[in-house]
């Protein structure tokens, strides 16, 4: 026993370096720069301070911190919307081989790649616009890009494989049956997904809202190349503040508050999760 | 167990009419019809892929036929989505909700139903103890044994009063022992509750042992339907013969058919005995006429000495022990005959050393059974 233990010191070790390295201390440095003075010309002084924080209750930061919350929820429940019956789709379908790779496939694109395609498809000379005058639905093009819907559309796009992934194989493990013996036991269709199905596939559902609510929160590319003005995030603020406006301690202070915003957000969605399946057995 | 003689619920009359049903080019149902009578115990019994199964599908709402219909108490069902049948299920696998107690499991149906919280607690404690499992109600389905999920399972299909229970083979995810009981149990619950219970399995002795009635069915067709005695000592097909309980089965040809008494004292030859043999039937066939002719192992005598004074009804046969198989309290002996055919005679030990385990391997013993143990089976078209 004793033995083994040694033995799993010296096997986690190459992960535990790793994690130090490339976790641990570019975290320890950003909390350190958030509370030190601001350089002239970028990088920190070495002297205390909680300037940086006090800069963040700025009405206009606050303001894009806000928004991008609500673009954060918005785009991850209908990235979950869109991914439930699709992970569902696949699940029960034959082929499943065939979807899965058609998911993959555009992971061998460049993300940027992509969402210039996206730039083309949406623009006032794009596919859409064109495709609508030349039937003449409408007469003038619309103003599909460089706004909120445009960077929430895209960052769907963008994130959903990694909800359907998760949802796909808790689903395929899902015992259909259950469903009959519901339905057998009066649930009709509707209450049979409600009261079976989705809590059966509730850690499915939890690492779908995990992996696509923390990566749209930190987004950055998206909503520089097809949101507007109104459509700036957190992530676009702290690029600004390291090479605009050179503010490191600054950028490092909200680089800090998305990692505890999305730390405190999975430990809440976690918490909870266990706290309503424990109600389940209670009684 | 519960209070009051009376039966608890009521059960519905199920009839099943020229029900048929294919899956491509299989036929897994092929105009079948069956009448079950109110708050009978009755079995589908047949090999895996007669159709039993989807026949019970088709009765809780899970499969609709291609042609026929389906009347429970003489309403046809078929429109009527599973919700809303008066009939539930207790599934082969049990489909317990594994996100749910044993208690939540139960009061499932109930709560879809919101009912208040006092009338559903109550009835779920009764359906606890109908079941007998009080003191397991926060445990998850994960942590029950295959005995009490099964329970759990009858429960929950049980507590919202249907007047139909289908059971689709509950017992074979369990060790055979634990079967026994089960079974008995499930009889014990079926004269409580005084619900139609229809039973699908491919145990025949399952079905011997707790039916009413039974109808096997084979390729999709029913073959034969009555009750466990008729159905074992009257087959009426080759299939049936065969499939319930062991026998031995041959093509046979009418030589001669003479009145005796009420029946028919009728003389068939057997090819495979190359020999005569008698056998009492109540129909006068034809000679040459082809039928099936079988006989019952444990109908059959084994005994090492001839026979001394054996009577003209008696079909005697020599041959020597192939295969003695001891099982203690009966024996089976493969006998392979002089004439190169091999049969199956079953000596049960009811005595102390009833000179069953004195037979031994490649021992030359004497099989012979009277003309009235023997049965014509089934007539063959030629």
């Amino acid at each position: 026993m004793k033995r083994e233990r040694q033995l799993g010191i010296i096997y986690s070790a190459p992960m535990g370096l790793w994690l130090t390295i490339f976790f641990l201390i570019p975290i320890s440095i950003i909390v350190i720069y958030s509370f030190l003075k601001k350089g002239l010309y970028g990088g920190v002084e070495w002297q205390f301070t909680l300037k940086a924080y006090q800069e963040m209750f700025n009405p206009a930061f606050l303001k894009v911190l806000w928004r991008t919350l609500w673009v954060s929820v918005v785009a991850t429940a209908i990235t979950l919307l869109l991914a439930l019956p699709c992970g569902y789709a696949m699940a029960r379908s034959r082929h499943q081989i065939f979807w899965l790779a058609l998911i993959i496939v555009p992971f061998w694109t460049n993300s940027l790649i992509r969402i210039y395609a996206w730039i083309a498809i949406l623009s006032s000379e794009g596919f859409i616009n064109e495709l609508l005058l030349s039937l003449g639905i409408i007469k003038e093009s619309l103003s599909l890009i460089y706004n909120q819907q445009a960077v929430i559309t895209v960052l769907v796009y963008i994130n959903i494989p990694f909800a359907i992934l998760p949802l796909f194989t808790t689903i395929d493990k899902f015992d259909f049956q259950l469903l009959e013996a519901a339905r057998d036991l009066g649930a009709t269709k509707r209450k049979a997904i409600f009261k079976v199905l989705l809590p059966s596939i509730r850690s499915g559902i939890i690492t779908a809202l995990i992996f696509t609510f923390i990566p749209i929160f930190g987004a950055y590319t998206t909503p520089l190349l097809v949101g507007g003005k109104d459509s700036y995030m957190i992530g676009n603020i702290i690029v600004d503040q390291v090479t605009k406006t050179r503010n490191w301690p600054l950028a490092s202070a909200f680089s800090l508050i998305i990692t505890l915003l999305s730390t405190l957000g999975v430990i809440w969605i976690l918490v909870s999760g266990m706290q309503d399946k424990a109600k389940g057995v209670v009684k | 167990m519960l209070g009051g003689d009376g039966k608890r619920l009521k059960g519905f009359d199920v009839k099943v009419e020229n029900v048929s049903r294919a899956f491509g080019d299989f036929k897994a149902l092929d105009d079948v019809s069956i009448e079950i009578k109110r708050g009978e115990f009755f079995s589908l019994l047949g090999p895996s892929g007669c159709g039993k199964t989807t026949l019970l599908r088709i009765i809780a709402g899970f499969d609709n036929p291609d042609s026929g219909s389906v009347l429970l108490d003489g309403k046809n069902i078929l429109h009527l989505p599973p919700e809303k049948r008066p009939v539930n299920t207790v599934f082969q696998s049990y489909a317990l909700f594994p996100h749910l107690s044993t208690y939540e499991n139960i009061a499932f149906p109930l709560r879809l139903k919101k009912i208040g919280e006092k009338e559903l607690d109550a009835k779920v404690q009764e359906y606890l103890h109908l079941v007998q499992l009080e003191g397991h109600e926060t445990k998850k389905p994960s942590m029950l044994s295959g005995g009490q999920r099964q329970r759990v399972a009858i429960a929950r299909a049980l507590i919202n009063e249907p007047n139909v229970l289908l059971l689709d083979e509950p017992l074979s995810a369990l060790d055979a022992k634990l079967r026994q009981n089960l079974l008995v149990e499930l009889d014990h619950l079926h004269d409580q509750i005084g619900v139609t219970f229809i039973y699908v399995t491919h145990d025949q002795s399952e079905a011997l042992s707790v039916s009413d009635r039974i109808a096997v069915m084979n390729h999709g067709k029913v073959l034969q339907i009555g009750e466990p005695f008729e159905i074992y000592e009257n087959p009426a097909t080759d299939f049936v013969a065969r499939f319930i309980g062991e026998t031995n089965l041959f093509p046979a040809v009418v030589r001669k058919c003479v009145p005796l008494h009420d029946y028919f004292l009728t003389t068939l030859y057997i090819e495979e005995l190359e020999s005569e043999i008698l056998v009492t039937d109540y129909d006068n066939l034809p000679v040459g006429q082809h039928v099936s002719f079988t006989v019952r192992p444990e109908k059959m005598k084994i005994t090492t000495d001839k026979p001394t004074h054996v009577s003209k009804d008696i079909n005697l046969f020599r041959g020597i022990i192939e295969e003695p198989i001891y099982s203690g309290f009966q024996s089976k002996y493969y006998v392979l005959l002089d004439n190169g055919t091999i049969m199956k005679v079953i000596q049960q030990h009811a005595n102390y050393m009833d000179e069953g385990p004195e037979i031994e391997w490649k021992e030359q013993v004497y099989v012979s059974w009277s003309a009235e143990d023997g049965y014509i089976v089934e007539v063959v078209d030629s």
